[in-house]
């Protein structure tokens, strides 16, 4: 194994200090002279066409400045080419309680807050949907004038090989139906922008927000200037969590009236307007039909799920096809199915929650597993080990598996949690649960087809020895910096500390997608690692003739730049190294960039799933649940995690844990909920009324990485970031059912959930129906094994015929 | 309707051993005159409604919700926040603790539990882990999962005893 200086070491973040110390600067935190204040006047109805905006009386408020309706914003926008269906501020219709409709700008907060409460809006209601059987059933009128039908936002259907045979041929079949219910990031940063407009016409925006990149594309559409005019700076995120991926309505707000004022403007979302953002886990009803062979080996699988998309696309067409995505990595799955409905509701947006739409059949498939496992009379840990998806494959569904450390994840917990002595016999209330899932290292695909790289790197040296390393990435507190920080310095042999950052600045970093899809590690990383390695050649060169050595045998180490083969005799400091350099080659600076692997399938719908690398989770969780009460404390976690290669391994047990955390808060108690009889209001929009895990019911975790490096991540790192949430879920209803026997197939696992389970004859509470969702005839694709090319099967023979008429020319 | 802006007051407010005159408006919470009259934006606020702990100060060292508390009642009371947390000789211990051990991921409710730990131990030098988890379960995290925050503490604890 490689031995680094900081790579898998614990070095303390970068940004550290900063953060406990208040100097690190969020988004709320800067203020500019002259700033205004921002409000939005948001929707108090779920559906209406809006026939009348009546801002005079905010306008005549002395201390407005100006107010803003959506007549002024026309252009619409949305993270996906495929739904920009959204409008900064509403023109003719608002979608959901908190849809935004006008905006003023004042002198003071207060003013703006009295103004907007002034701002009328007239309105012709219209029915609202609040749930996915509504939209089914009611396609006018529909919510968007786009989608596949009525009030439908996506259906996909896709087969991979002969499901419905393979299925007849089982010896065993299992059907589920589970929901897991929708629940929000909660970062405890309020969103918050500041757009500054220039002299020149130019404009800056600094945001909380995990994609400049896209936000930059966004907001230079709609206020119809260049790109290169607009310059977009994400400030370090109080907490992100895919809440704030999205290009959104108050971003797009403050520049318009900055740009109409010509005085900076601040928004600062208020709690409440948080939970309207949303962009949250979309609420999934889930129907898996599993065959099983009496051998304990999964014969094939059809899998459905009908999401919750809420008001807008959002990311949710990718969303929809990462429901089906996944099921085929983890575990052997020869034949695949996949039906995926997306559906419009008159509730805030759904989007991509850590996780992004795979931790809801990550439950449901793990679930029907601990079911499957005990029909047939296997421990579920082996009939997982029995089932593994083999290193370097290629999936049913055309999902190109590199390394796979799920076997030693598993081992490793059932080691460390006794699994084999004690599951079955911790006494009646008390129960161990098994649990495993997987993740991208980074979406495979861009959001909008390109064929540039994912993520650049810059990095200048200078003459003192200081490294600067550029890279549009945001650190929304997953440590970004500090992993780029971390392989610049490895590479060019210099502490950590020598190198500072500059990160997420549009007119200053070169392209990073965003942080989202844990793809920044991986893509970030290395391209880090080719920009830091251009560099030291430069270094190295220079330094070699200046030391008389080859230059193949200079190594950079400790701020030393030395020959390998006489570290002591020939050497020079780093400083020194780099003064060479930039006297031989001019102004040491180098780029590096990446862009990940081709995946191998062409079908439609193939883009999401692909990545450079998948990571691995395995989980067991002990809890005690109360026959009484219903209550489920959660005792202790153990929770393996393949990463490939730690890259500071502080910060990856900490995005273990926290995931983790977040993890149980799904399992238990988080969840969005509305009311349909009072205009589908939100229930809870407050910190205290959404319950989230607090410090008294974390229990205690137990982290084991595993490192086994993978050839396509930076030093053989995978991504942590999101992976190691999704077991969670899974793991404590299925602890629930070793301790209680009672199934709940449903997130959250409430009391209410567990007492209705142990009331009822079949001792399982959870949705008994799926709807008929009149899914047409899937896509046809052969998997591998049946010799398939990756596309759909008559597609199959167009490129057979062009082929054929290719050689034939030739 | 009709109103008159209200006449800003002025008062000496001490803030990190500093006695400073400061003008506000009388309606403004401690969280607003911190961050905006003072510029310690080392403070944080997470829901303005007393929910999550993100904006915990201390008051002559007890934790207090800055975004409950009105500036115009704690004038000559000793206020601390983040940015008077180090010491002449450096960071506070709960301060290096805390991000040598990652204890600080986004960074944003940080300066509420530094204070809240401060507070807890100025009372009990040595609090056991049970301790830690209930005197910080006001503070809300989403990031850590707690872990490295009651390890950051009892390492601080330990620090601070050491002296």
């Amino acid at each position: 194994m490689a031995s680094y200086r900081i790579i898998g070491k614990s070095p303390t973040k970068v940004d550290g200090l900063a953060k406990c110390t208040g100097q690190t600067r969020f988004a709320d935190d800067l203020s500019l002279p002259r700033m205004l204040f921002c409000k939005l006047h948001r929707s108090d109805v779920p559906h209406a066409r809006i026939l009348r905006v009546d801002t005079s009386e905010a306008e005549a408020m002395p201390g407005v400045v100006a107010v803003l309706t959506g007549k002024e914003l026309p252009t619409p926008f949305g993270i996906l080419p495929v739904s920009e269906d959204e409008h900064a501020l509403c023109i003719d219709r608002v979608r959901f309680v908190g849809d935004p409709v006008a905006a003023v700008a004042a002198l003071d907060e207060d003013t703006a807050f009295e103004a907007m409460r002034r701002i009328r809006v007239e309105y012709e209601p219209l029915p609202p949907i609040f749930d996915p059987a509504d939209a089914i059933a009611n396609a006018t009128p529909p919510m968007h004038d786009y989608g596949d039908d009525g009030n439908v936002h996506k259906r996909v259907s896709m087969e991979f090989g002969d499901v419905a045979r393979a299925l007849e041929e089982a010896d065993l079949v299992l059907e589920d139906i589970c929901f897991f219910e929708g629940n929000t990031h909660l970062p405890m940063e309020q969103h918050a922008s500041l757009a500054m407009p220039e002299a020149d016409g130019r404009l800056t925006i600094w945001s909380s927000t995990q994609t400049p990149h896209y936000l930059h594309k966004a907001a230079s559409k709609v206020l119809g200037i260049p790109p290169s005019r607009l310059r977009v700076v994400a400030c370090p995120n109080g907490g992100g969590f895919g809440g704030k991926s999205d290009p959104f309505n108050h971003e797009i707000v403050v520049l318009k009236l900055a740009q109409k004022t010509g005085r900076p403007v601040k928004i600062t979302l208020t709690r409440e307007e948080v939970f309207y953002c949303h962009r949250g886990r979309h609420p999934v009803l889930m129907r898996s039909r599993m065959g099983l062979r009496k051998d304990g080996t999964i014969a094939g699988l059809h899998f459905e799920s009908l999401l919750d998309g809420g008001a807008y696309g959002s990311y949710g067409v990718a969303s929809t096809y990462y429901t089906g995505a996944l099921q085929t990595v983890t575990y052997k799955v020869p034949v695949y199915r996949f039906d995926g409905v997306r559906c419009f509701t008159n509730k805030p947006p759904c989007g991509p929650k850590r996780g992004h739409g795979t931790p809801q059949p990550r439950f449901a498939l793990e679930v029907q597993i601990d079911k499957a496992a005990e029909k047939l009379g296997i421990d579920p840990a082996d009939f997982r080990l029995r089932n593994l998806q083999p290193p370097n494959s290629v999936t049913a569904n055309w999902l190109q598996i590199n390394t796979i450390g799920l076997r030693k994840c598993i081992e490793a917990v059932v080691e460390a949690s006794g699994w084999r002595a004690r599951r079955k016999k911790l006494g009646r209330g008390n129960g161990l649960g098994l649990a495993c899932s997987s993740y991208i290292t980074g979406a495979g695909l861009p959001i909008y087809w390109n064929k540039m790289p994912h993520s650049s790197v810059m990095v200048k040296l200078d003459r003192g020895g200081g490294v600067t390393a550029y890279c549009g990435a945001t650190d929304i507190g997953q440590g970004s910096d500090t992993v780029l920080a971390s392989c610049v310095a490895e590479i060019l042999g210099v502490d950590l500390l020598d190198v500072r950052v500059c990160v997420a600045d549009t007119d200053l970093t070169p392209v990073d997608l965003g942080s989202y899809s844990s793809r920044v590690t991986l893509m970030m990383g290395n391209a880090a690692i080719q920009a830091a390695e251009r560099a030291r050649d430069l270094v190295a060169r220079a330094a070699a003739e200046k030391l008389e050595v080859p230059a193949a045998r200079v190594v950079l180490a400790d701020n030393r730049v030395f020959d390998a083969e006489d570290p002591e005799g020939k050497w020079m400091s780093f400083a020194q190294a780099v003064v060479c350099a930039e006297a031989t080659h001019g102004t040491v600076a180098t780029a590096g960039s990446y862009t990940p692997p081709q995946s191998p399938g062409r079908y439609r719908g193939a883009g999401v799933g692909p990545t450079p690398t998948y990571s691995y989770s395995a989980c067991v969780v002990e809890i005690s649940a109360d026959e009484e009460t219903g209550t489920i404390t959660p005792r202790k976690i153990w929770i393996a995690h393949d990463i490939g290669q730690a890259i500071n391994r502080n910060l990856a047990i900490g995005q273990v844990e926290g995931g983790v955390y977040m993890g149980l808060g799904e399992a238990l108690m988080e969840e969005m909920a509305y009311r349909p009889r009072r205009q589908g209001v939100h229930k809870i929009p407050s910190l205290l009324e959404y319950k989230s895990p607090t410090s008294m019911e974390m229990p205690d975790v137990e982290t084991i990485l595993i490192e086994d490096p993978d050839d396509r991540g930076p030093f053989g790192a995978k991504e942590v970031g999101q992976g190691p949430l999704l077991p969670v879920m899974p793991a404590v209803a299925n602890a629930l059912f070793d301790a209680l026997g009672v199934r709940v197939d449903q997130v959250p696992i409430t009391p209410e959930l567990v007492i209705e389970a142990l009331s009822r004859e079949d001792r399982r509470a959870g949705p008994r129906s799926y709807p008929d969702l009149r899914a047409g005839k899937p896509v046809r694709i052969r998997t591998p094994e049946e010799g398939g090319d990756g596309y759909e099967v008559d597609q199959e023979r167009k490129q057979k015929q062009k082929r054929r008429e290719e050689r034939a020319k030739a | 309707m009709k109103k008159t802006a209200p006449a800003k007051v002025t008062h000496a407010l001490r803030v990190n051993g500093e006695t400073q005159e400061v003008s506000f408006l009388p309606h403004r919470t401690l969280l607003e005159v911190l961050r905006e009259d003072m510029g310690l934006t080392g403070t944080k606020h997470g829901c303005e409604l007393g929910e999550c702990g993100t904006c915990t100060v201390l008051v002559d060292g007890e934790p207090v919700l800055s975004c409950l508390a009105l500036a115009l009642e704690l004038a000559g009371k000793e206020i601390t926040t983040v940015e008077g947390l180090a010491r002449p000789q450096g960071p506070h211990p709960l301060q290096s603790r805390f991000a040598e051990l990652n204890a600080a991921q986004c960074g944003y409710c940080t300066p509420g539990f530094l204070l809240a730990a401060k507070s807890l131990l100025d009372r009990e030098p040595e609090p056991d882990r049970e301790t830690i988890r209930r005197e910080l379960s006001g503070n809300l995290c989403r990031c850590t999962g707690y872990l490295k925050i009651f390890e950051a503490v009892e390492m601080a604890a330990e620090d601070l005893r050491r002296g």
